[in-house]
């Protein structure tokens, strides 16, 4: 007589759910999943190695290719890391910048996020929907470094440069005609603040539309209300961070707890879950949202205020002005010193961390006081996440998987570094 | 006209008749194969105006040979024929998916005149027609030999036979009322406009049947044999060119046909809403228009049920639902006011 096996499934590395390269090895009693397994590396490029050979200034767009849906937050804690070394103030003006755009980076994570996720449990209009909206945030990134995704924006001792005065408008193409033209650019006239201000305006309505397609949807909360539930003890054991432990009702955020540039002036609350299951964690990132929309307005409220210098004017560390190397010798030095050999962090070992849009994302910087890192160790929280995919899907069924993965919101960019 | 075919049928003899018969067929099959091709032009414009997008526009003005299109790239494009796979098994698939979605049409009244075949039984020969569909979709899941391919055949023919059954007491409830299973004797049993179309006394049963259509034709949010982000394409995961096209083709013709039976067995087929108006053939294409929007429109809006709740809302919703209905119209059929029901 034939023993009955098992059914093992590999799940990706290529698949539409995989968020990546995720290589789940599902092992099905029917459709309900005994064991997940996942695999990681495939997206292994060695960033922590790689930094070892660079100076500090060259690991900054490293940061960004981490997370790459959370850019300029990775490249935050990195810099903190390097400041706590360099024991350097940065400009308050450039708080406000980074803090800004770490809520920026963290509305177009959680975009991404929700998009996706919805679209795995099958409804695919808020997908859409979700890119929208990201478009505009990707404007805003465009206009203030050039780059849409892979910014590089922070540098140790500040941002690289101020706040642009024009933000850039749609071009005439033969399919737009004036009207058209008008109102794509309508909300483009005034500067880069101007436009994230309507932003913040308009993003609150917009989160309603995706809450309306979803929230009170009885097929969306049969898929999710319920699956995957991870209960606090042991999100804690597993080191579940950032909205997967804020899902499971703990109240833990960074921003909150061991406040880092200017999050200490800013109005938030930080929301919590009940249950720990998938609908909780959907609960949770889509306020998160909400509450990063309001500190975007109070940070574009004092920006407007506060003008200032946004990079430190220790030229040890930060470029000297274009103006001042074209006249004094000493600055065109530092310039030349700056770009070839490097800032020389002092000897000593760092740990910062930042309210990640996943959860904690850390950087443990040890120096010899060369002009690269001696050792860099990232802490992605998506790894731990990952981690407790066997323990969320045990006794779900695949559609389940994919709803756990969704909620897990990882990216393998820091998973595999 | 018959005066007219008259010498012509003298002329051919006995080879007249399969020679007409076939002229009807090919009548019917190739606008509905037209039919088809636009409709998936349509579900990408629509879904697209839905999902502020525009949709295709390249093709042709407004992007309106984009379907003509595909269908040229899918013909050119190779069937790949894995090696595992059980090769007459395997290309048996498609033509089972797609026979039965198109002889169904054999019986379909587009108007009261306008029938291939008026077959008295035509409603039974319906069901018996609809249900071999889901062998197409079994059959490639098995025949892939790959694990993906075959959770989706398992969930297809788990499906299908839980909806078949709602689906076949939702039109116990229309053969009652109409007291035929003739099809153009169900329409002409609600003449008299809009107030008399079974969707009002039926209306339990007239939501089965359409959410049901959903669900036999695999339709988003009941798309769980294809599930794209679960198993990424269910049974047709290992097709490709032409093989693929076909299930893509039943598929559509499949939604085109549960939006006429829809039509005609609850919204008045041919018949115009109210009594001023003619009857006639723009009646039926534009309630089956809007019952295709329909479909659109779910998919557009809702995420797709997991294969479980999908089984529970059939057994569980659907089979008393239209149990204690037909039950209900039964009843009331043996009161006064039995008439509110024919």
């Amino acid at each position: 007589m034939a023993d009955i096996r098992n059914y093992t499934i590999n799940f990706g590395p290529q698949h539409p759910a995989a968020h990546g390269v995720l290589r789940l090895v599902l092992e099905l009693d029917g459709e309900v999943i005994e064991r997940a397994d996942p695999h990681i590396g495939l997206l292994h490029r060695g960033t922590e190695k790689l930094a070892e050979h660079k100076t500090f200034l060259q690991c900054v767009p490293y940061m960004d290719r981490l997370d790459y849906m959370s850019m300029m937050q990775n490249e935050h804690a990195y810099c903190m890391a390097i400041e706590k070394l360099l024991q350097l103030p940065v400009p308050e003006r450039a708080q406000y910048i980074r803090v800004m755009f770490d809520e920026i980076t963290r509305i177009l994570n959680h975009l991404l996020w929700l998009g996706t996720h919805a679209l795995d449990v099958g409804a695919m209009t808020v997908f859409l929907y979700a890119f929208r909206e990201r478009e505009d945030l990707m404007d805003v990134y465009e206009a203030v470094t050039g780059a849409r995704v892979h910014a590089a924006y922070y540098r140790p001792g500040g941002v690289y440069r101020d706040l642009p005065d024009a933000m850039p408008q749609y071009s005439a193409q033969h399919t737009r005609n004036a009207a058209t033209m008008a109102s794509m650019n309508a909300n483009r006239q005034g500067s880069v603040l101007d436009f994230i201000d309507d932003f913040t305006q308009r993003f609150p309505g917009y989160v309603d539309d995706y809450e309306t397609l979803l929230t009170d949807n009885r097929i969306w909360k049969q898929r999710t209300v319920g699956i995957g539930v991870l209960d606090p003890d042991r999100a804690k054991a597993l080191g579940c961070t950032g909205p997967m432990l804020r899902g499971s009702g703990i109240v833990w955020d960074l921003r909150k707890m061991q406040p880092y540039s200017a999050y200490e002036h800013m109005d938030f609350e930080i929301p919590v879950g009940r249950t720990g299951d998938c609908y909780d964690r959907y609960l949770v990132r889509m306020e998160e949202m909400r509450q990063s929309n309001r500190i975007i307005k109070q940070c574009v409220d004092w920006l407007r205020k506060h003008p200032g210098p946004v990079i430190t004017d220790n030229h040890k560390v930060a470029p000297p002005s274009r103006e001042g190397m074209r006249t004094n010798m000493e600055e065109l030095i530092h310039h030349f010193k700056l770009f070839t050999e490097g800032m020389h962090v002092p000897e000593g070992e760092a740990y910062a961390a930042v309210e990640h849009s996943k959860g904690e994302f850390g950087v443990y910087l040890v120096s010899d006081g060369a002009n690269k890192p001696y050792r860099l160790k990232l802490r992605a929280p998506g790894f731990s996440h990952l981690a407790a995919m066997d323990e969320l899907s045990r006794g779900h069924m695949i559609a389940d998987a994919v709803a756990i993965i969704g909620t897990l919101d990882i990216v393998f960019g820091d998973i595999d570094r | 006209m018959d005066a007219l075919l008259a010498p012509v049928a003298e002329l051919l003899g006995p080879a007249w008749l399969p020679i007409w018969t076939l002229v009807k067929i090919v009548v019917i099959v190739l606008p509905l194969l037209l039919c088809v091709a636009y409709l998936t032009y349509a579900e990408r414009k629509i879904i697209g105006w839905m999902q502020v997008r525009i949709g295709p526009n390249r093709v042709g003005y407004f992007g309106l040979l984009q379907p003509i299109a595909d269908a040229v790239k899918l013909m050119f494009k190779e069937i790949i024929i894995p090696s595992g796979a059980n090769k007459g098994l395997f290309l048996l698939g498609p033509v089972l998916a797609i026979a039965p979605a198109l002889a169904a049409w054999a019986v379909f009244p587009f108007t009261d005149k306008l029938v291939l075949a008026n077959v008295n039984a035509g409603l039974l020969y319906i069901m018996a027609i609809t249900s071999m569909g889901v062998y197409g979709v079994v059959i490639a899941g098995w025949a892939s030999n790959s694990k993906y391919a075959f959770l989706g055949a398992m969930r297809s023919s788990a499906q299908i036979v839980s909806y078949e059954i709602a689906m076949g007491f939702a039109l116990v409830g229309v053969l009652m009322a109409s007291q035929s299973l003739n099809l153009i004797d169900i329409v002409k049993g609600q003449e008299g406009g809009f107030w008399h179309w079974y969707f009002l006394p039926l209306f339990p049963l007239f939501l089965v049947y359409l959410i049901s259509g959903v669900a036999e034709t695999n339709r988003s949010p009941f798309d769980v044999a294809e599930g794209e982000s679960e198993i990424v394409a269910g049974f047709h995961v290992e097709y490709s060119g032409m093989a693929f096209a076909v299930f893509f083709l039943a598929e559509y013709a499949n939604m085109i046909l549960i939006a006429g039976l829809t039509s005609i067995m609850f919204l008045g087929g041919w018949l115009s809403p109210v009594p001023f108006l003619p009857d006639g053939f723009f009646w039926i294409a534009a309630k089956i228009s809007f019952v295709l929007f329909l479909f659109l429109w779910f998919r557009a809006t809702f995420p797709r049920y997991r294969y479980d709740q999908i089984m529970r809302l059939g057994w569980k919703v659907f089979i008393p639902v239209t149990l204690v209905w037909i039950l209900v119209v039964g009843a009331a059929m043996q009161t006064p006011y039995g008439y509110l029901f024919h």
